[in-house]
């Protein structure tokens, strides 16, 4: 019988969730790595008890864990991001030169065909790579090399490449996402990349259709159709036909268009789901209430799904890589609030219902769909 | 149960870490003690620290550079070691293992 295992990353450290394919009954076993700030976690989809676990502090830096037996034991492996070459220098908050310093790793993307092979977004933006689960990293240099890098400048919350999607249908196609730079894309594996910003207007910088300098939140694709990417901008929800060559708007009747995360639904590619949040002043969703907004039209169109979720006095957020989808029939839908709980929806949004209420603010949720 | 890794042999240097640190390297004891060849100094220390517990790399230094992370402290006999060189030849009692050199996380953050 399937069954799903949720990963979750916290302020305080990490948990794992467990459920059978009713996704009714859970048992949550952590924390792990307990005190320690989580950014993401993920499994191997080759080999789905090998996970990665981004373990960092303002203390120590960045620590990279890996587990072998799904989550059971784990060991630390390399932490070692070097920038290869110069680094050179990225805009600081007030428009001045700012050298390149490694901060923490964001995101983990493992391979799609390698269970060794596991890619990782860092702050300051960049890509490393591991061929070999961990024991090394070696950074793309091709991203930060590419031209525009100077101009890219940091968002609130850092310098972040915080999203990596692999084309399932084209090992040397790679889509990332930085804030505050924008999104690019790499058609040779890594070696060159080009700015994927057209159509992308953001009013709170210089020039709104820049070619980079865009505060992307986060991209997603259905991996039936990698040329179809859904976008959370800072402000604006946007879709691409074209593999990012160029971009639109469908933010259509969302109450805001604020938001940070962004999913598709496993088996239907123009559904979509975004928790709009009420604007980059206020990090909360707006009126009070918890409210998923889901697209069937791949957007434009979108319906609020509440039902089990808070409809008053709600103030928390959901952030970028806090949303996840698994492959069950019916899709089940999980995201992560800062207020440290955790819900999912067993019939792809149509009811939800929290698996955990209290845990530490949530920075991030992935889920693993078990055979 | 009070040290790790007990040396054969010269004095062993013992070393205090911080809780995280040792559940990072999933150390039980309050102490560690590390054959340093003399003169015992805060690189020296360091660099045998790292040398047996690898995943410690890059907490207390930082890769490249090989400075104290901002928020480390170092303390030996009750003196703060921090902003002193990492080639300073630490105080005796440290050397001779009397004294365990502390590697704290500063008072900062939330």
């Amino acid at each position: 019988m399937s069954s799903v295992r949720v990963l979750v990353g916290t302020r305080k450290g990490a948990f794992i969730l467990m459920s059978d394919g009713k996704r009714k009954d859970w048992t949550v076993s952590g924390p792990l790595f307990a005190g320690w700030e989580i950014y993401h976690m993920k499994g191997s989809p080759v080999d789905p008890n090998r996970l990665y676990a981004s373990q960092s502090s303002s203390w120590s830096g960045q620590v990279v864990q890996r587990s072998d037996d799904g989550g059971a034991t784990w060991n630390a492996v390399s932490n070692k991001f070097a920038y290869a070459g110069v680094p050179g220098t990225h805009q600081w908050y007030d428009g001045t030169p700012h050298p390149w310093e490694f901060k923490r790793v964001w995101h983990f993307e493992p391979s799609l065909t390698d269970a060794d092979a596991v890619f990782a977004g860092v702050e300051d933006a960049a890509l490393f790579k591991s061929p070999d689960g961990g024991a090394t990293w070696e950074g793309l240099k091709g991203l930060r090399e590419h031209g525009t890098g100077p101009r890219w400048q940091p968002g609130a919350g850092g310098m972040c490449l915080h999203t990596v999607i692999l084309d399932p249908s084209n090992a040397d196609r790679i889509f990332i996402a930085i804030s505050a730079a924008g999104a690019f894309r790499t058609d040779d594996g890594g070696k060159s990349w080009k700015p994927i910003n057209k159509g992308l207007v953001s009013q709170y910088i210089p020039d709104p259709t820049a070619e980079v300098g865009h505060c992307v939140h986060h991209v997603a694709m259905h991996s039936s159709r990698p040329n179809v990417l859904f976008m959370q901008k800072h402000w604006d929800v946007m879709r691409s036909d074209d593999a990012g060559d160029n971009w639109h708007e469908v933010s259509g009747n969302l109450p805001t268009d604020f938001g940070f995360t962004i999913d598709v639904h496993a088996h239907e590619p123009e559904t979509i789901f975004v928790v709009p949040i009420k604007s980059d002043a206020e990090h909360f969703v707006p009126d009070g209430k918890l409210r998923v907004f889901r697209s069937k039209t791949g957007g434009n169109e979108w319906e609020a799904l509440e039902k089990g979720l808070p409809q008053k006095d709600c103030y928390v957020n959901v952030l970028r890589d806090a949303m996840a989808v698994d492959s069950l029939d019916k899709c089940g839908v999980y995201f992560g609030t800062s207020g440290g709980q955790v819900y999912t929806s067993p019939d792809a949004g149509d009811s939800w219902a929290p698996i955990v209420r209290d845990l530490p603010a949530v920075l991030s949720v992935e889920v693993q769909t078990l055979q | 149960m009070t040290d790790a890794g007990a040396t054969k042999g010269g004095p062993a240097i013992r070393v205090a870490l911080p809780y995280h640190l040792r559940t990072l390297a999933k150390i039980e004891s309050a102490e560690v003690r590390l054959e340093v060849a003399a003169p015992v100094t805060v690189r020296r220390v360091l660099d045998a620290l790292e040398a047996r517990y690898s995943m410690l790399g890059g907490t207390i230094r930082e890769y490249g550079t090989g400075q104290r992370r901002a928020f480390m402290r170092i303390f030996a006999c009750e003196e703060d070691w921090s902003h002193e060189s990492m080639d300073a030849e630490l105080p005796e009692p440290v050397a001779a293992g009397r004294e365990p050199l502390l590697i704290l996380g500063a008072i900062a953050g939330g």
